[in-house]
Order: C-alpha cells, then sequence, then structure tokens
C-alpha cells in the first residue's frame, strides 16, 4: 500500500518527497470531504434557529437556541391538512417501509436464487430471465401502469401496496444468485452425503453461510426503501400512511409559501429523515461496502 | 464393511463428453485402491459416481450385496472427505462432526459420545469447540476425517485429500490416512494425481489415462511391470527411460549404436525400450555410449540427465559412486528391460 | 446451475413461487398494461378508449417538447455521470494511497449515499434560494441573475450539482474498492518497470479498473435517468412550468397530472426498451466479470 509519488526530481530528499505528496493527497480528501459534510451540517445549524431569522438570511453557520423547540414542535406537532400526523407517526412509517420492504425482499429473493442456482429444473433458465429482465427496471418507468395495477387490487393507503410493488425486482435475487455461486459446490456435495436434503441443507448450511451478506443486503434495502419518494407519493394519500421522505414534498410546498412558514421545523424533519439511513451505513459500513461492492460481481 | 464392484460402468456428460469409458472392476472389502492418473482422466468422476454425486450413464454399480445406481448419497452407507474439506464453516467442529449423526435421528447422546471418540482418535478433542477458520491446514484435514470416521461407513472415498497441505504434512497424513484405515479395515477408494501418494498407500493402484484404465495392478506390479509407456512414464520418480530401439535376430539394438542385448521378445522391428533408470549400471565397458549432461543430487543417490543416442536418459546411482559430466558408457541389467509397441504403447 | 443440484420439483418451484407471482402482478402486467394503452387513446372524462395504433407513438416523436426533454435527459445524464465519476475517481486515488485516517475519509465521504434524493435537493433549494443562498450569490459574483425555478439554466445547473453531489458516494466506495482489490505484486511490479506515478495510473491501475468504470458507467445511467426523480420535484418546487425535466418527470408529469394515460404509457414503453438495451449490455459485463475475477 505504501505508494511513494515519484513525480517530484529524483534528486530532491526521500523523506520530504514523500511528505510533500501526501499533503496533496490529504488536501484533496479534505476538500472533498467538506463537499460532502457541509451541505447537512449546514441544516443541521440552520435548524436551530427560529423560522423568521431562517426566512430573512437563509441557512445559518452558527447553532442557534431553538435546536431542541424545533425537532420537539417537528416530531410531536400534529400537522398536514387533516392535523392528523406529526413527526413520530411519520418516523414510524418510515421504519415499517425500510424494514418491510428489506425484510420481504431478503426473503423472497433468497429463496428464488436459491431455487435458481442449487436445482436442476427444466424451465430454470425461462425463470431466471423472467426474474432477471427486471434488473434495472425500476418502478418509476412503469410508474403509472403499477399505480392502476395497485388502485384495482384496491391496495392504495396499506402498507402492502407501499411495500410490495417495490420488492418486484430482481436486484436481491442477482446479489444472493451472485453469492451462493461462489459458495464451493463440495459444500452441498458433503451436505448430500451427510444426509441434509434440500431444505435442510437450506436452513442449516446456507442460510447461515449467509449471515454476513443478509446482514449487508438488509442495510442497502432498507436504505432504498427508506428512501422511496415517488411511489409512497402516488400511493399513500391518508396522511396516516406518510413516511417521512415523503413528507418532504409537503416541506418543501411549505418552504415556498410567501409567508413566513416553520422553517426550522422543516429542516429539522429533513434531518430526522437522514439519521436513521444515515447512522446504519456509518455504523455497519464494512458490511454495507461489501455488500455494495460485491452485488455486482 | 463391504466390496465394491463397478460392472461396465460408463459416464458421458450432457454436452457428449465420455469422461469415463466403459470400466470394470472389483474392490475387495477392507481394501485400499487408490485411483491415479493426470488431471482430467476421470478418476474423480468415477469416484463421484461411487458416491453419488454422479449419475451413472451406464453399467451397475454394488456396494456390498446392493446395486446403488439410484440410492441417494446419504443411503449408500459411504463417507467422503473432499479436496477442500467442505467443512461448514459457521458450525464448530463438534457440529461438523456429528452433522451427519444428527441429520439420520441418531440420539444426541450417542452423537457426543462417538463425536468424543473419533475426536481421540484424530487428536481433536482440544478443537471440538473451534470453528474451522481457528484451525490450521492439518486440523481441518484431521475434522474431515472425523466427519467420516465418525459414521463408522461401509466405504470410505477419498478426493485428493492432502493435495491442500505442505509437503511435510502430506507425508504425516498420509501415515495417518493408512494406519487410520488398517486399523478400521474399511473399504477405502482414494483418488489422487500423486503418484508418490499411490505408490505409498495403495494395496492396489488403479491407473487412468483418457477415461481408460491403463492398469490395475499392486504398487510393485506397476512399478516394475508397467502395462503401457503411459503407466511406465507416469508412475515413479524419475519415470523409467523410454528410448525407441530395434529387435533383430532376438537381439534388441538402440538405434545408432550396436549396443546389443538379448531381447526378452521373440518380435522383430521397431520398439520401444524402457528401463528403470536404477536398473542401469555406469560401467567404463559399457557398450553404450551416453554423455552426462547434468548431475542431480538427491542425497540418498544421485541422478545423472543426458543422452543416449540424441534420446533423453536418466541413470541412477549410489551417493558414492563417482561421476562427473561428459561422456561415459552403460550397461542395461536385461532382466529390466521392458518392451513396448511403440505404436500402441502397450506392452509386448 | 451447480455441479451437483438436487433434484426435486415441487420444493424449487415453491421456492421460485412468490417471486415470480409479484414480479407478474407488480412488473409484468403492468408493463404489458402500458404497452397496450400506448395503442390507445384515453378519453380524458374517462369515457373509454379508442385504438389508435402508432399515433401516441408518432405524436410523441413529432412533439417539440417531448424533444427538448430528450435533448435535456441526454446531457443531464452525460454531465452527472462524467462529474460524478470523475470526482470520485480522484478521490479514491488520493484515498487509496493516504495511509493515515483512510477509514475516516471513506466514512466522511460515502456517507451522503444514506441521503434521499428529495432530502438532497431540499439542501438544494436551501442553498439555491433565491434570495439568500449562499449558491446563488456565488453565481451571482460571475454576473450571473441565477433564480432557482424560474431561469431554465439556473434550474438545470442546480439539479447538475445537487445529483453529482448525491452520487459521488457510490461511486467513490466501488472505485475504491477497485483500487483496493488490484493485487500488491501488480503494483510492485508496474512499480519497477515504470517509474511515472501518472503513467502507471494510465497504463497498469486504469486499464484493471476499466471493468469497475463500465460497470458504473451504467449504473451512472440509470441513476441519472431515474432515481434523480426526487432531486428534480424538489428543485422544481413542484411547479413544471418552464423547468427543465428528464424523461421520467415527464412520464409521471403526462399520467398523472396531464392524465394522458395513452402519451404517458408510449413514454413508458419508449423507457422501458431503453433500460431493456442498458441491461443487456449490464448483464453481460457482470457475467463477464464472475468468469475473469
Amino acid at each position: 500500500m505504501a505508494e511513494t509519488t515519484l513525480e517530484t526530481p529524483v534528486e530532491t530528499h526521500r523523506p520530504r518527497r514523500i511528505k510533500w505528496g501526501a499533503i496533496g493527497d490529504h488536501t484533496v480528501l479534505i476538500l472533498g470531504a467538506l463537499l460532502m459534510m457541509i451541505p447537512p451540517l449546514l441544516a443541521l445549524t440552520t435548524a436551530s434557529h427560529d423560522a423568521v431569522t431562517i426566512h430573512r438570511e437563509g441557512l445559518q453557520l452558527t447553532l442557534g437556541d431553538n435546536l431542541g423547540k424545533n425537532f420537539h414542535a417537528a416530531m410531536f406537532e400534529k400537522g398536514g391538512f387533516t392535523q392528523t400526523v406529526d413527526g413520530t407517526l411519520m418516523l414510524m412509517n418510515s421504519f415499517i417501509l425500510g424494514i418491510g420492504f428489506a425484510v420481504g425482499k431478503i426473503i423472497i429473493s433468497m429463496m428464488a436464487a436459491y431455487a435458481i442456482v442449487y436445482f436442476r429444473l427444466r424451465f430454470a433458465t425461462l425463470a431466471f430471465w423472467v426474474i432477471f429482465t427486471t434488473l434495472l427496471l425500476p418502478l418509476e418507468v412503469r410508474i403509472l401502469p403499477s399505480y392502476e395495477a395497485i388502485q384495482k387490487l384496491g391496495l392504495t393507503n396499506t402498507y402492502t401496496g407501499l411495500i410490495v410493488p417495490l420488492i418486484a425486482s430482481a436486484t436481491g435475487t442477482f446479489f444472493f444468485r451472485q453469492f451462493f455461486m461462489s459458495v464451493p459446490e463440495e459444500l452441498a456435495e458433503a451436505a448430500r452425503i451427510d444426509g441434509a436434503g434440500p431444505w435442510k441443507f437450506f436452513v442449516d448450511i446456507l442460510v447461515p453461510l449467509s449471515r454476513t451478506m443478509i446482514a449487508a443486503i438488509f442495510i442497502i434495502m432498507f436504505v432504498f426503501g427508506w428512501n422511496q419518494y415517488l411511489w409512497p407519493t402516488l400511493i399513500t394519500t391518508d396522511e396516516s400512511f406518510f413516511t417521512l421522505v415523503r413528507g418532504i414534498k409537503q416541506i418543501v410546498l411549505s418552504y415556498t409559501d410567501s409567508q413566513i412558514p416553520e422553517h426550522g421545523q422543516a429542516l429539522a424533519l429533513a434531518i430526522v429523515a437522514m439519521i436513521p439511513p444515515v447512522a446504519i451505513v456509518v455504523f455497519f459500513q464494512n458490511w454495507f461496502v461489501k455488500g455494495l461492492t460485491e452485488s455486482d460481481k | 464393511m463391504a466390496q465394491v464392484s463397478l460392472e461396465g460402468i460408463r459416464k458421458v456428460y450432457p454436452n457428449g463428453f465420455q469422461a469415463v469409458q466403459t470400466t470394470s472392476f472389483t474392490i475387495q472389502d477392507g481394501e485400499f485402491v487408490v485411483l491415479v492418473g493426470p488431471s482430467g482422466c476421470g478418476k474423480s468422476t468415477l469416484l463421484r459416481m461411487i458416491a453419488g454425486l454422479e449419475e451413472i450413464t451406464e453399467g451397475t454399480l454394488k456396494i456390498g450385496d446392493r446395486v446403488v445406481n439410484d440410492v441417494d448419497p446419504a443411503d449408500r452407507d459411504i463417507a467422503m472427505v473432499f479436496q477442500n474439506y467442505a467443512l461448514y464453516p459457521h458450525m464448530t467442529v463438534r457440529k461438523n462432526i456429528g452433522y451427519g449423526l444428527k441429520n439420520r435421528g441418531n440420539p444426541a447422546s450417542e452423537i457426543a459420545a462417538k463425536v468424543e471418540d473419533a475426536a481421540k482418535m484424530l487428536n481433536l478433542t482440544e478443537y471440538l469447540d473451534r470453528k474451522p477458520a481457528q484451525l490450521s491446514g492439518g486440523q481441518r484435514q484431521r475434522v474431515a476425517m472425523g466427519r467420516a470416521v465418525v459414521r463408522d461407513p461401509a466405504l470410505f472415498l477419498f478426493d485428493e485429500p492432502l493435495s491442500n497441505l505442505d509437503a511435510k504434512l502430506r507425508n504425516q497424513m498420509r501415515i495417518e490416512i493408512k494406519a487410520l484405515q488398517r486399523r478400521l479395515g474399511t473399504t477405502a477408494v482414494y483418488v489422487t494425481h500423486d503418484q508418490v501418494e499411490a505408490m505409498t498407500m495403495a494395496d492396489r493402484i488403479i491407473v487412468l489415462n483418457a477415461g481408460r484404465i491403463e492398469q490395475i495392478g499392486t504398487p510393485s506390479e506397476i512399478y516394475h511391470n508397467p502395462a503401457s509407456t503411459f503407466v511406465a512414464s507416469f508412475m515413479g520418480a524419475p519415470p523409467m527411460n523410454l528410448i525407441r530401439a530395434q529387435v533383430e535376430q532376438g537381439e534388441v539394438r538402440i538405434n545408432g549404436y550396436d549396443g546389443l542385448m538379448p531381447a526378452p521378445a521373440s518380435q522383430n522391428g521397431p520398439v520401444t525400450l524402457g528401463i528403470r533408470p536404477e536398473d542401469v549400471v555406469l560401467d567404463d565397458h559399457g557398450n553404450i555410449p551416453f554423455r552426462v549432461d547434468i548431475l542431480e543430487e538427491l542425497g540418498a543417490h544421485r541422478l545423472l540427465h543426458g543422452v543416449v543416442g540424441e534420446q533423453p536418459f536418466s541413470v541412477m546411482i549410489g551417493k558414492d559412486d563417482a561421476a562427473s559430466t561428459g561422456t561415459a558408457t552403460l550397461n542395461l541389467k536385461p532382466e529390466a528391460l521392458r518392451l513396448f509397441d511403440p505404436e500402441t504403447g502397450r506392452k509386448l | 446451475m451447480k455441479r451437483a443440484g438436487f433434484d426435486t420439483i415441487w420444493l424449487p418451484v415453491a421456492l421460485l413461487m412468490p417471486q415470480l407471482l409479484i414480479i407478474a402482478i407488480f412488473f409484468y402486467w403492468p408493463a404489458g398494461w402500458a404497452l397496450q394503452s400506448s395503442f390507445y387513446l384515453q378519453d380524458p372524462f374517462g369515457f373509454g378508449s379508442t385504438f389508435v395504433g402508432g399515433e401516441n407513438y408518432t405524436s410523441l416523436l413529432g412533439n417539440d417538447q417531448y424533444k427538448r426533454v430528450a435533448v435535456f435527459t441526454i446531457l443531464y445524464s452525460v454531465l452527472v455521470t462524467f462529474f460524478s465519476l470523475a470526482i470520485a475517481l480522484l478521490l479514491a486515488i488520493k484515498a487509496d494511497k493516504v495511509i493515515r485516517g483512510a477509514k475516516t475519509y471513506r466514512t466522511l465521504l460515502m456517507w451522503v449515499y444514506a441521503i434521499a434524493p428529495p432530502v438532497a435537493g431540499f439542501l438544494g433549494i436551501l442553498f439555491f434560494d433565491q434570495s439568500t443562498g449562499p449558491l446563488t450569490k456565488f453565481f451571482q459574483m460571475f454576473g450571473w441573475d441565477f433564480k432557482l425555478g424560474v431561469d431554465y439554466n439556473a434550474t438545470a445547473t442546480a439539479m447538475v450539482i445537487v445529483a453529482v453531489w448525491k452520487q459521488i458516494p457510490v461511486n467513490f466506495i466501488f472505485f475504491l474498492s477497485g483500487l483496493q482489490s488490484i493485487p500488491r505484486s501488480v503494483r510492485e511490479a508496474a512499480m519497477i518497470d515504470n517509474r511515472s506515478a501518472t503513467g502507471r495510473f494510465w497504463q497498469v491501475t486504469f486499464p484493471l479498473l476499466a471493468p469497475t468504470a463500465f460497470f458504473l458507467l451504467i449504473i451512472n445511467i440509470t441513476y441519472a435517468l431515474f432515481d434523480t426523480f426526487g432531486v428534480i420535484d424538489a428543485l422544481m418546487k413542484g411547479e413544471p412550468g418552464n423547468n427543465p425535466m428528464t424523461l421520467v418527470y415527464k412520464v409521471y408529469l403526462d399520467g398523472f397530472r396531464g392524465n394522458d394515460l395513452g402519451g404517458s404509457s408510449a413514454q413508458s414503453v419508449i423507457l422501458m426498451v431503453l433500460v431493456l438495451i442498458l441491461t443487456v449490455f449490464q448483464f453481460r459485463l457482470m457475467e463477464r466479470r464472475i468468469h475473469y475475477t
């Protein structure tokens, strides 16, 4: 890993040469980190000011004294047209969407991947293509017909309607397929000689073996589900089903109002919408990175 | 304990590739049989057919008196040790060894006792609660053995079990496996590409080449009386010298020289002459000129590599025998000469 | 398929069923329905529909507004892909080089991955606010009267900047892991063969990164096409008006706000074909990586 830079002339002293290169590297990285850090941090500092200040002066660099108040209001004050929805309810809905989507996706795609990889099926190739055609085709492309389908099934304003259509893509299946293919063949053979049938092999060996992979894909899918925007916007018109990210739309609309809206509260809510996915990605970043980069192999 | 018999077994893959040509042989009860050959010779396919991991295209496979062609691997009363051991990485050594028994529905107390016994036999007792990742290569190998032993099967199958170990450990495990098999008296089929393993471990060796059996025999028969030039050059290190020669009037002549020897066969015309390097004698009055190019010091003996009449040739001499590069003359021990058909490579 | 697969039938069928059912109901049915309705003209008041053949498609292709959106989408995708890849590659190379604080840098550079696109768009609104936004002021210093949501170019610029910012982490993670998977021995061999660091990068490192880069290229194009919906929706603040938009946004707009079912469906179909082509590329790439890595 210790790669020295040879761009500077050879006659300079070796220690100094390394130092200059390293300083350049660190400068670039610090600038990059600032680029990524500053916008959300400014949102946080700004959220600590009162609405009038924010409306007049915009983003704030310093911490004000309204942080607790704004967050409290965002979480517990009922808002919206019907005055029934508060931040806590939206937070709960976000968790239901994130976890429900991730868990559903993992179960369904693991089973399908297992069937495709480990069984001699005449229609395996067909099933493979039926599933993997959907790999890159996001819900956004077929948004209108999907919405119509949900409406015909009477699933608008239900968690089922919110979660299940999002599962209808092959990303998870593809991920597990790749992982199963990398599991040594001999493991299944040893299990067969040990008298484990296909179901036992799946439950006793393959699922425990995939623990890290499951954790990794859970993180990715949780973030993906949590961050869904267009689909919840269409499917949930009943405010009691609103997720935080869905609520952003309301925040944006309120932010552009001509009167002085509750800017601090809106920002606080946006920050709450960021925290859980960011936390899970930061705390479990080794799993997350592994899952993300191995999903394409 | 069981005898294993293969009757007209053949394997053709769906893509048409014939991995094993029609093959028949019987393995006696308690016998240690080694299948040896270069990679792609069909030895693993043969083993996997016996295990039930590969479907048998044609023929009958019997373990004991039972035809097992369509019997599930778990019900064939076999145990297998894989090249990469195939230990379950998330299970402790104890669970790894006991998994097969558990699936058979044995009571927990019985499993525990059997696992303890197997572990003791293999010096694994102190590692029983570790996971495979915490073990060394040799210990993993032992766990794989334990998994096989604990089931007390009628037949052990080994698929190159030592090839992932370093040379020293391999020698040690070779002896341990052989001793264990002797003690248990269980029939064993062992696949390897390493002819040293084959020679040292086998009661009988089956040499395979391109999906066909070249020769079946004891290590001594295989070494001293190879049935073909393939066996002669594959088995034994250094391999047997094989050079072109002529048989004329009951005498062998090596091309270009009138090195005359009585011919064991009564045939005239070109032949391939085979002789082990240790059956050649350096002799100042010998009748075959030999140019020594390289002198290889092996400790217990020395190897001289060079040419006889433009053909590569090796001679083994004792560690105290004088030798130098340059020209020398040889004598061949007439009783050690083997003649092969130059076209088919079969023994004459 | 594994060498020694299991032979039972009912279990794999049962295992596949949930996935196939969901895909059939929520993927193939809607997709087929979109294909069908793209050949019909829907009565605006909901009284039946008439078969019009390819008219929805021809009228789309003759539509100047659609062409404008298509051109913007292409430009937008190219800019977003290029800048987010370039910045991420630079950061990844540096992060791969430094010894101290490598892990901290990685964390700081990747966490934005978890921020939802509309939230990123909302942050964009703050930074590009017409009266108080710091970036608005920055552009005004160069004499550009930057008006988000009013001026087409200003809105487009903001959309590109926010989308690039949001996508840097993914690319960074992939590039970094690609760099770190280059065997140490290869780097060392290169250091012996070539004393120029720049030369080593272009002749050894970059070719070895090429599979990652190709993969990311497709990921980024699909990101720009579809996943930026939230960014775009937030930045135009719900008022499409004269604002730039991508093809996906137009599908949504025509379908849900304009009630032009046939037109929206035809647009969906066009996008689906586009994505299918990308998928085929992607797939071949992925399969190839399996075999050679």
